[in-house]
């Protein structure tokens, strides 16, 4: 199969396209948090290159083309964020004692655990930015010495393990403002967070979206900061 | 020509993301940059809300698709860290999970001890 598909430049995009609707399909029959549209298009698709004998390169020869609208989409967050500006100068306050407490617990953890899994350096540097968007990540990694696979994977296990669980999460503890709900997906699990976000409404995507900004910066700063004691 | 000239605006503003990136020696990524732009277009009315409100809408209904391919990668790159993996996982999935809890606790006490002083005030 793989010879068949190697050079064409819509294998891949379309595969992601179907994958993705076949997810929302399916992940609305079942009406569970844990069929997540992203997690099931993910596994969907792995499936159906295993099973067919097709190379990653084969398919991100035509799926790289999407990754393209990561930037403009990124911007296009700034939308809910004005729609929302109001509530944003209400709550200022509360937003930041939020992502500000969710960024140094996350710091804390990942210092802890990497000391308790006695882990190499290398990977603790490359865990330190595990809950900011893709983008901020590869640089700080970078920076720190850290190894960009492993980084990638650290994010992106966040990103879709927050969008699975931020339902049950929230049932189970309660949180039922948006304001609340949107900060616990941004700081926790950023764009892939906001993605979820969006689902649930415009406050939540608004919230998220702040926080992806605010947890980056934040990130950037304690994150040097707490590694130094490594 | 509407929607050519939305897809229009979004894109300057992403180049314009990008040429802060490449003149600011901040590990800021390009969309930030760009998202911080365009809030500050919409703020200050350089931008309206009309001329780029469908395209948005539509780039963010279907954000979750920039995600798949990089997912499907992951399938390449389990194997290469055996070792650390069981790590690597636990700390992702245990620290995603207190952060979530810990950031939304502390919005809802706040939103909500906030809300109770004005309701106090005014009622």
């Amino acid at each position: 199969m793989d010879s068949i598909v190697r050079e064409s430049a819509y294998f891949g995009f379309f595969l992601t396209l179907a994958g993705y609707w076949a997810a929302v399909k399916v992940s609305r029959r079942m009406k569970s948090t844990l069929c997540n549209p992203l997690l099931l298009s993910i596994i969907f698709i792995i499936a159906f290159l295993k099973i067919a004998g097709i190379s990653y390169d084969s398919f991100d020869n035509g799926a790289k083309y999407i990754n393209y609208f990561l930037t403009p989409s990124t911007v296009c967050l700034a939308v809910p964020l004005y729609r929302q500006l109001r509530l944003l100068k209400e709550y200022a306050f509360a937003i930041l004692a939020s992502i500000m407490a969710g960024t140094a617990a996350c710091a804390a953890m990942i210092f802890g655990l990497s000391r308790l899994f006695l882990l190499e350096e290398s990977i603790y540097a490359s865990l330190v930015p595990k809950s900011i968007t893709t983008a901020i990540a590869l640089g700080m990694t970078e920076e720190m010495g850290g190894i960009a696979a492993v980084t990638i994977m650290a994010v992106f296990v966040t990103g879709i393990l927050g969008a699975v669980i931020a339902g049950a999460v929230f049932k189970l503890f309660h949180i039922e403002e948006p304001v609340a709900q949107g900060l616990a997906l941004g700081t926790a699990s950023h764009a892939i967070g906001t993605s979820k976000a969006l689902e649930l409404g415009e406050i939540q995507a608004a919230m998220s979206s702040l926080a992806i900004a605010v947890t980056g910066v934040l990130t950037v700063i304690i994150g040097p900061v707490v590694a130094g004691f490594y | 020509m509407k929607y050519a000239n939305q897809i229009m605006i979004i894109g300057g503003i992403s180049l314009a993301g990008e040429l802060l990136n490449y003149l600011l020696p901040l590990p800021v990524p390009a969309s930030v940059y760009g998202m911080l732009l365009l809030l500050l277009c919409l703020c200050t009315k350089r931008i309206r809300l009309e001329q780029i409100q469908e395209t948005a809408d539509f780039l963010l209904v279907a954000m979750p698709l920039v995600f798949v391919a990089p997912g499907v990668a992951l399938m390449e790159s389990f194997g290469l860290m055996q070792g650390s993996l069981l790590g690597i996982l636990v700390i992702s999935a245990g620290s995603t999970v207190v952060v979530m809890v810990l950031s939304g606790l502390t919005a809802q006490l706040l939103v909500r001890r906030k809300r109770e002083k004005e309701e106090k005030l005014h009622g």
